[in-house]
């Protein structure tokens, strides 16, 4: 957050123009949190961007290093609050890179089951909003429809719809519920027909189009030179995935595209959202197929809690639960960078241990943070109306941004 | 010097030919390559990695390894998208005088991240184009993420009100 960035209506006479600087969030509807952007006009024509951030800043990082491994996973929930489950999935796999520990199949493929359900879920709350911007908000009932199903998925699960720590160190919380394939299954039948819906709604509507269409290019050198990951990137050509390229959780087991386009534009964003909603559908239908049977936690005792019969009935495993409860788990002391594919882009946490059961340092390399720091680039020289679609299209979370 | 075990990897190797003094040491532990760099010639290090096709710099971080000294380890990640590697630079800077060139003339992505760093660690990227706080307000005193900042009761105390 800066002061120096204090709003002035103030008018320069240079020619006869006037130069106006514009105060815009850090409570407008589109900036899709609290983002404030410091705009420099000339006509309707931007001069000069600069976004101010921190306003959600809330020491998730710091509070890491107070709280022991496991008590951690409930802050990654809150960190990226629409994808929640990638954020707990990112910080159990570099947990359990440090501990050495194998996570059973049937975890796995559930991890990247309820991941790809997050990434569908990401893309309808963003295709909804950033309708909403534009003024077609009928897609946006439509958009979030579908996520409250999914949300009702994350409840049956988790017992939670948002916050579901779900994805713990070492496996899962729970055994999946009981009739769980039966929900989730009805919901794949039914998703590709309603993403149908949107693209009739969109593809060919006139102001969609207008507003979308050659909107927002950046060249996709820059783009890397900014920062920019996910699926702006991807829009610009260069099919840099996580998934693909340093596959984790068995996502190499699972065959899917990874959609591109060289368009560049705010449009191109859009298709590759909804492409990738089309894979992520195929990469959870081949999830239910395959899915292995076992157990959804590892068997290292300790790290995860024993069961409840052993507990009671065995000395053993009481020592254990004893430890794990009172001290937690102790992680090897080293560092390691675990990138996976958000749905916004590259989600890196580089975690440090000094061998306790408490992180020295865990910090997170955040798509939304990276994305936001091209945003001067995208808008500058550019009409203020294009403005809301470019800001749209990069798709950013403020709690993610400013952790 | 490069250590034993990096002296097949192309990436050190490379580093280490461009400048020998450059490097102090490094691993490749948990398979994630790690480089220790002499702070002064960290700009060296990034450009010559930028030259071996390290398009992007994922993130600059620091560690605060109080109270040891030097206390400070700032953490460079970057990724080759083309040969599809991840490489971790690391410098160690000293508490008393916390400071190294900033990045942004290598990589323009650095700029926000460096000021994140300055903001909750108070290490100076020497350089830097606009070193404000960033996560912070203004007015704000400290570096929050210091080991010797408190979590509570720094300054506000919200427990007896």
């Amino acid at each position: 957050m800066s002061e120096t960035l204090t709003p002035t209506a103030e008018t320069e006479k240079s020619g006869h123009t006037r130069r106006m600087t514009l105060n815009m969030g850090p409570q407008h509807p589109s900036t899709h949190g609290v983002l404030r952007v410091v705009l420099e006009l000339e006509g309707e024509t931007v001069l000069k961007c600069t976004p101010d951030i921190g306003f959600l800043h809330t020491g998730i990082e710091k509070q890491f290093e107070s709280l022991n491994w496991q008590q951690g996973i409930t802050l990654t929930d809150r960190v990226d609050y629409l994808a929640n489950l990638s954020n707990n999935l990112a910080y159990s796999l570099a947990v359990e890179k440090l501990l050495q520990v194998e996570i059973p199949p049937k975890a796995q493929w559930l991890r990247v089951l309820l991941c790809e359900l997050t990434r569908i879920n990401s893309h309808l709350v963003w295709l909804g909003t950033h309708c909403l911007d534009m003024g077609a908000m009928t897609v946006f009932f439509l958009c979030f429809r579908e996520r409250e199903d999914i949300l009702r998925l994350f409840e049956m699960f988790a017992g939670q719809r948002l916050m579901t720590s779900y994805i713990r160190v070492g496996g899962l919380a729970l055994d999946p519920p009981r009739g769980w394939e039966k929900r989730v299954r009805s919901f794949m039948e039914t998703l590709p027909s309603r993403v149908d819906e949107y693209e009739t709604l969109l593809n060919t509507n006139p102001i969609w189009v207008k507003r979308t269409k050659g909107v927002g290019l950046l060249p996709v050198e820059e783009m890397l030179e900014m920062g920019m990951t996910g699926p702006c990137i991807r829009a610009a050509g260069l099919p840099m995935d996580a998934r693909k390229m340093m596959p984790y959780s068995s996502y190499e087991k699972f065959d899917f595209n990874v959609p591109t386009s060289t368009d560049n534009d705010v449009y191109a964003r859009y298709a590759i959202r909804i492409a990738e909603i089309r894979e992520s559908i195929k990469i959870i239908n081949q999830a239910m197929a395959g899915m292995p049977e076992g157990p959804v936690q590892t068997s290292a005792p300790k790290v995860v809690l024993p069961e409840r019969e052993k507990m009671k009935t065995q000395m053993e495993s009481l020592i254990y639960h004893f430890k794990i409860v009172t001290e937690g788990i102790s992680v090897p002391a080293g560092e390691v960078f675990q990138v996976v594919e958000s749905p916004r882009g590259e989600l890196g946490y580089y975690i440090v241990s000094d061998g306790t059961s408490k992180p020295l340092r865990v910090h997170m390399r955040t798509p939304s943070f990276g994305n936001l720091q091209a945003l001067p680039n995208l808008i500058e020289d550019r009409m203020i109306a294009d403005s809301i679609a470019i800001m749209g299209s990069l798709d950013f979370v403020l709690g993610d941004c400013d952790r | 010097m490069l250590p034993e075990i990096l002296k097949d990897n192309a990436v050190a190797a490379a580093l280490e030919q461009a400048d020998p003094g450059m490097l102090t040491g490094g691993n490749n532990d948990l398979n994630e390559l790690t480089l220790e760099v002499v702070p002064e010639k960290i700009l060296d290090a990034l450009r010559a990695l930028k030259a071996q096709k390290f398009e992007r710099l994922s993130t600059v971080t620091c560690v605060d390894r109080y109270p040891m000294e030097p206390r400070y380890e700032v953490v460079y990640h970057l990724q080759s998208v083309s040969r599809n590697l991840f490489v971790r630079l690391k410098c160690r800077v000293s508490g008393e005088k916390a400071e190294i060139a900033s990045a942004t003339a290598v990589y323009a992505a650095a700029n926000w991240y460096e000021r994140e760093a300055w903001d909750l660690f108070g290490v100076v990227f020497t350089g830097h184009p606009n070193l404000t706080r960033i996560m912070m307000p203004d007015f704000w005193e400290g570096h929050p993420l210091r080991r010797d900042y408190p979590v509570h009761g720094f300054k506000y105390s919200y427990q007896n009100e």
